[in-house]
């Protein structure tokens, strides 16, 4: 979401006025009115879908314009207003033109750590850009991200939401450069890149015939469940394994790629196998606790 | 007694294009989806009750009871929202499981909607991971060609309807009621309560709202029954669940085991500390969590166990972190995290985070002001507990734990900068191991 209800923030610009106007945006045609109007009707209440119509409007225009919000007010009964008001409360929605491709880097506390906040000053230098800049090019726009849910690859980077996992400072420049001469790079554990608004239409809720590429899950997501084959480890069986594949030994697993020809050598590394004996913990006898917590559920 | 990992969830990810529908009734899924719809949606519900699943989200709230709040007599239509808004910071098992097997996901939903007689249902996933948006929409789509969703489920009269809504960039969303503001097409602000979501949710009717990895433990435990599954955990705190490993350790990742393992137990199956390291602090369950140190190893990772030595299970993210990070910069940096994200509608969140950013980033710059850290402490009392949400609690746990644990590092902020007591470069994954630290 924008900060620009905080006064005084100096790392920060204050967000966009809502009425700037886009560039160069071509306006609607009549074809992604009639797909907002199938978005609307997805939902029991057609305003449910002002989040996925502000993507299809981005990934049309390039950013959400005033067209844009006006379409989508006009198209659930709502003022431009109380749809701006939403727009701008969004950290994915933009104000202003998007280069072809959304770099982000997280910052967020454990990726910085790990290296994020030197790949995010040395992309920043490479492409002459500051935060939430566009490179003079227009084919980078690069933006500090916080946690992406990938903190087992850390550090890690996005291009157009796709996960990059485990960067350096030269693999991330060598993907922004790459991406910059046009030519074709693949998500660690994603798809071939298009591009930012081609990703914004599949946010919106178009599937692209993308998703059988890349990996079912990258080394880290397996890194127990190798263990556990390695060790002979399973969940207890099913009452009814007899009768189903899953009561067969658990085997050493792929990385389940759609091609299946990956293997990592270090998922064969041996442990010493001392953990065994400590299966068993004493429970703790305290009080549930089930107030609090996360802000997740 | 059970194996010190317990696959259930992550059994097939390894499989070959685990994602598809084909892969995932390879392994018996979907079996579960006949007999839950088998039941009785009062019979359900007692099944996963009797099970004693709670929350994965990190409130670790009963999940069989939750939906036993529904009221079955309220005339309006009941609504389950799934929430895949994973955004915690260190938090990253949700995003991989539907990443690898997303009908995990689906079927558990079909089982919940028919507990609690939903005919429509929601996975709110964070927008911020296309690929993950993709499987999804991909296998809610196999489902309703194999009649696994739709009208007139498998042909025993239960309709389900699944839509898959991408978010756009707002942790608050997390919080349910700001997840259902956000899903009415709103800004994401959080709801006064009462009314609860049970009774008054989405559109103002009955819903459920379940974290992903509880929702899709179901059908596993539909399939294994309340003694399987209780068979692992602890008396409290039954079950499977996945620990996410991350920071300075040799393999981190995901580790599914059941609940009271140790962080001593799965840093041992994770290689150890990284060359040359020794472990700092870390986080049980997300930054919102109390932080703890090499002291609390042994602690078992159960809801009951975690909160007895301060802190929550959370998400079950374990951050970790080892001697060459500043924890003062970390602190900081997770500060920035929740006034950036803070949505403003109530003042002590809105303003507070602000304020402790300012204190925090002179410590930081070893330009703290005498007294600053009791204008932080100061500053988390007038937070916690008076924030309309959870947001607020979260963002006062790292600071307090932390000046807890690590005064020194703050009182060293009056004249140092972390960035020479800690110099960054030597925490990155790239850095080589420092001269002269313990093997």
């Amino acid at each position: 979401m924008t900060t620009s209800h905080l006064p005084g923030d100096p790392g920060r610009p204050l967000a966009e006025p809502v009425d700037a106007p886009p560039t160069d945006a071509p306006p609607l045609p009549e074809t992604t009115l009639a797909e907002l109007r199938e978005l609307a009707g997805r939902y029991p209440q057609p305003r449910s879908a002002l989040l996925p119509m502000l993507h299809l409007v981005q990934s049309v225009q390039g950013c959400v314009t005033s067209e844009g919000i006006g379409a989508c007010a006009d198209l659930l009964g709502l003022s431009a207003a109380e749809v701006s008001g939403v727009a701008t409360f969004y950290t994915m929605y933009k104000r202003r033109p998007m280069g072809t491709h959304h770099v982000g880097v997280c910052t967020n506390t454990l990726c910085a750590v790990m290296g994020g906040d030197e790949i995010f000053q040395r992309l920043c230098a490479h492409l002459d850009v500051g935060n939430d800049e566009t490179s003079a090019d227009g084919a980078i726009s690069l933006e500090h991200i916080e946690c992406n849910a990938a903190c087992d690859y850390a550090p890690v980077m996005t291009v157009n939401w796709e996960l990059f996992d485990g960067q350096t400072p030269d693999s991330a420049i060598e993907v922004v450069d790459r991406l910059r001469r046009g030519e074709p790079v693949q998500a660690t554990r994603g798809a071939t890149i298009t591009s930012w608004r081609e990703a914004e239409r599949v946010l919106a809720g178009f599937e692209d015939g993308l998703v059988d590429e890349g990996p079912a899950a990258g080394e880290a997501t397996l890194a127990g469940l190798r263990i556990a084959a390695e060790r002979g480890w399973q969940a207890p069986p099913f009452p009814d394994a007899d009768r189903t594949p899953t009561a067969e030994p658990v085997e050493a697993p792929s990385t389940g790629s759609g091609t299946g020809t990956e293997t990592d050598p270090r998922g064969a590394a041996a442990q010493a196998d001392t953990a065994r004996a400590q299966s068993e913990t004493e429970v703790a006898e305290s009080p549930a606790d089930v107030e609090g917590g996360g802000s997740d559920d | 007694m059970t194996d010190v990992l317990t696959p259930v969830l992550t059994a097939g990810w390894g499989d070959d294009r685990a994602w598809t529908l084909e892969a995932y009734e390879r392994r018996g899924g979907y079996q579960a989806l006949r007999a839950g719809l088998a039941m009785s949606p009062a019979d359900l519900t007692a099944l996963v009750k009797d099970a004693g699943l709670r929350g994965r989200g990190g409130a670790g709230f009963p999940t069989g009871m939750k939906w036993s709040f529904i009221p079955q007599d309220n005339p309006k239509p009941k609504y389950l929202v799934v929430n895949a808004d994973e955004s915690e910071p260190g938090t990253c098992k949700d995003i991989p499981l539907m990443m690898a097997s997303p009908h995990t996901l689906v079927e558990g939903v079909v089982l919940a909607a028919h507990a609690i007689r939903a005919e429509r249902a929601f996975i709110y996933v964070r927008g911020e991971v296309l690929h993950v948006v993709r499987r999804l929409r991909a296998a809610v789509r196999e489902a309703y060609e194999a009649g696994y969703l739709g009208t007139d489920v498998l042909g025993t009269g239960v309709n389900v309807d699944l839509v898959v809504h991408a978010g756009a960039g707002a942790y608050i969303c997390g919080e349910e009621t700001a997840l259902l503001d956000s899903l009415e097409g709103r800004r994401g602000q959080p709801r006064l309560r009462p009314p609860f979501p049970a009774v008054e949710g989405l559109y103002a009717s009955p819903t459920v709202i379940n974290n992903v990895e509880s929702i899709a433990s179901v059908p596993a435990i539909v399939r294994g029954g309340v003694e399987w599954f209780g068979s692992m955990g602890t008396e409290k705190s039954k079950g499977f669940t996945l620990y996410s490993l991350s920071g300075h350790v040799r393999r981190p990742g995901q580790y599914e085991a059941p609940l009271g393992v140790t962080l001593r137990q799965l840093l041992e199956l994770g290689g150890g500390m990284r060359e040359g390291a020794e472990l700092k602090f870390w986080t049980p369950g997300g930054s919102s969590t109390p932080l703890l140190t090499a002291e609390h190893l042994d602690v078992p990772l159960d809801y009951e166990g975690v909160s007895a030595v301060g802190s929550m299970l959370g998400t079950k993210a374990l951050q970790v972190f080892d001697q060459t990070t500043s924890v003062v910069r970390c602190v900081l940096r997770w500060t920035e995290f929740y006034k950036h994200e803070s949505c403003g509608k109530c003042t002590p969140c809105r303003e507070g985070t602000w304020w402790l950013v300012q204190a925090l980033q002179r410590l930081d710059a070893g330009q703290g002001r005498p007294g600053d850290v009791e204008l932080l402490l100061d500053l988390c009392d007038n937070i916690l507990g008076r924030s309309f949400c959870a947001l607020g609690d979260g963002a006062t746990s790292p600071i307090t734990s932390a000046i807890k644990h690590f005064r020194d590092e703050f009182d060293a902020g009056m004249h140092t900068p972390s960035r020479e007591l800690f110099p960054p470069e030597r925490s990155t994954a790239w850095a080589r191991p420092l001269e002269g630290s313990p093997a």
